[in-house]
């Protein structure tokens, strides 16, 4: 009977998203800039890549569509590059965090009693150190170590004499950073994803089924993969849509200050410190901050739209 | 009432040391010394911690500081030399909780009205046009409003200084862009929780009597309505009043937010450790407050342990 009303309260969920006209055209942006900052710097001549002769050319100058930065380095390649680090950090953090929300808020939820409350408990205290405070010294500590365990690992690839496996643990060097942003993102957001996933499994574990399956013997694992797992599927998408802006967002603030994504890499927070330190009243080289700036309030603003029109679609109760 | 007081000092006594405990563990598992430079050598760096009480196993610094705190010192600064974490403390937060204490009361008034005037207009042109503003401005970081309000208001009309501390003037700009993101989500918040305050029966009855629908909304609706605006409220104003990282970044202001950034890159264990200390005690604070709040705005409400 329940499990009737929940499937006539979502009709079709893609036929609903369909109708809102913002939440569409914000996925058609989201998916020309992933596709623009995956295939982008591939696409690009390599002349572009390099750093060049002429630092701060202003835009429609020459071969620079979008004028150099400090270095001579081609902006809209940069910014293209950014993006790709922007956008996959948020990705995989925002993976990251589902993961570990998800499993921690089913098995809060089923276990139920004094395992969820202790585990609550835990939550609590996690949620009252303010995020990026943690983000920021998680990093500070997991950089050391992600740099060693890389080194690590090149010296075995050389001493098992894979020159092509040593050169690409070498070359990840310089960019571990991005790894230790993922997994210190990911380790810190999962908390709203547990707290909503935890909430709709108290629902869910009330229900017929889960007790029909449960008197056929079925164990708590395969309760939670075969019966909880499916039904979280909507929710689960929904919050990532709207986790995955969280995560750019304070990549962008880490890298602003100093503490994030750091040279040769690029992202759109790192592009944009690097503008704010260049601009002063007497010669202002406003296309370093204002194209960084413009991508980032369009992938954000889209991926909130699409969040919202998600959450509308699969989560009516929690809008107005 | 005193039962409800003593359990919530206890309870936030245990949250304050696990989020110190955390703090601290992570903060002495980052690889190198708070006291490493370039030339110094190794056994003055030994002869630094010992000093500090930061040698041998994790476990006993941890104990030492914890010994310490229980004294209620805060401990030296790792970095900068002879100054009490204390002191360094109480010389920031004053620049901090004046921005913050400007935009939280810009964030409580400004907030409360806007989002009450949309529900009003609900389908209105100007709510819709009001909700997307506060996405936009939910959306938007701090750097990119900071230098852009900057751009605009002090290079551009030339009407408020760009940087500096001290006036009123060079407050302006840091305390606009410290609350617009938070105007624009307790507005959001504010009309949800009064146009779910409308729909009640005991407005429906305010109604049947003859009520005005305005006497309505400012006697009886704007008290419930104000609940869950309220929970927002407390945490934010101990968030606002420690300083925000970006703003004190952007508008080169030394308060407790750089605090925080530095003392990290600086591993200096015992100021960050102070000013977390700080933080959490504000927030204890608030959510009290709230909890007073909530009684004074709902009668129903009593506080128990």
């Amino acid at each position: 009977m329940a499990s009737q009303i929940v499937q006539i309260s979502h009709p079709h969920g893609w036929v609903v998203l369909r109708r809102n006209r913002v939440a569409m055209l914000s996925l058609f942006v989201l998916s020309l800039l992933y596709l623009m900052s995956l295939v982008g710097p591939m696409m690009l001549p390599e002349s572009l890549k390099s750093t060049g002769e002429v630092p701060f050319l202003p835009p429609s100058s020459g071969d620079h569509f979008l004028g150099t930065d400090v270095n001579g380095q081609d902006l809209f390649y940069r910014l293209l590059s950014g993006g790709r680090v922007s956008l996959g950090i948020g990705c995989a953090g925002a993976f990251l965090s589902l993961v570990i929300g998800t499993l921690y808020g089913m098995i809060s939820g089923y276990a139920g009693g004094r395992v969820d409350a202790l585990m609550m408990r835990a939550m609590e205290i996690l949620q009252s150190i303010p995020r990026i405070l943690f983000i920021m010294i998680l990093i500070a500590a997991l950089d050391g170590y992600v740099k060693d365990m890389l080194d690590v690992a090149r010296l075995w690839a050389q001493n098992a004499q894979w020159s092509a496996t040593e050169r690409l643990f070498r070359d990840a060097i310089p960019y571990s950073r991005i790894l230790v942003m993922i997994l210190s993102l990911g380790i810190v957001e999962w908390i709203e994803m547990a707290r909503m996933v935890r909430g709709q499994v108290l629902m869910l574990r009330e229900m017929t089924f889960i007790a029909a399956a449960r008197a056929m013997g079925q164990t708590p694992w395969g309760v939670l993969r075969k019966h909880l797992l499916p039904n979280l599927s909507t929710i689960i998408i929904t919050y990532l849509t709207l986790a995955i802006p969280t995560v750019i967002l304070d990549e962008s603030i880490l890298s602003f200050l100093g503490l994030g994504i750091d040279d040769p890499a690029a992202s759109w927070g790192s592009l944009l410190r690097d503008g704010s330190q260049v601009i002063n009243p007497i010669d202002s080289k406003w296309w370093l901050l204002v194209f960084p700036s413009l991508c980032m309030i369009i992938s954000l603003l889209a991926l909130n739209f699409l969040g919202d029109g998600l959450r509308d679609v699969f989560d009516p109760k929690s809008g107005e | 009432m005193l039962s409800f007081f003593l359990r919530r000092l206890l309870s936030s006594i245990v949250v304050m040391f696990c989020v110190v405990s955390l703090t601290f563990v992570l903060m002495r598992s980052i690889q190198g010394s708070p006291f490493e430079r370039e030339k110094t050598p190794a056994h003055i760096v030994a002869v630094m911690e010992t000093q500090y009480q930061l040698n041998g196993s994790l476990w006993q610094q941890y104990i030492a500081y914890l010994v310490r705190l229980a004294h209620l010192d805060f401990g030296p600064s790792a970095r900068y030399r002879d100054w009490p974490v204390s002191e360094i403390l109480a010389q920031k937060l004053p620049n901090s909780i004046s921005i913050g204490g400007v935009a939280f009361v810009i964030v409580s008034t400004l907030g409360v009205f806007l989002g009450g005037i949309a529900a009003i207009n609900k389908d209105f042109a100007s709510d819709r046009v009001a909700m997307f503003g506060a996405l936009l401005a939910i959306s938007l970081p701090g750097f990119i409003t900071g230098p852009a309000l900057v751009a605009i208001f002090a290079l551009w009309l030339d009407w408020l200084p760009v940087g500096g501390w001290g006036t009123m003037q060079q407050m302006i700009l840091p305390a606009i862009c410290l609350s617009a993101p938070y105007i624009a989500f307790i507005a959001r918040l504010m009309r949800n929780s009064l146009l779910d305050v409308l729909k009640c029966d005991y407005m429906r009855t305010a109604r049947a009597k003859g009520l005005s629908e305005t006497a309505g909304i400012f006697r009886h609706a704007a008290k419930m309505a104000l609940l869950p605006v309220v929970t927002y409220l407390g945490p934010l104003a101990a968030h606002l009043l420690t300083g925000s990282m970006i703003i004190e970044n952007v508008f080169n202001v030394s308060g407790v937010g750089s605090v925080f950034v530095n003392s990290i890159q600086n591993r200096d264990v015992f100021l960050l450790g102070g000013a977390v200390i700080v933080l959490c005690a504000l927030l204890v604070l608030f959510n009290l407050i709230v909890d007073f709040c909530y009684t004074v705005l709902d009668k129903r409400i009593r506080l128990h342990g």
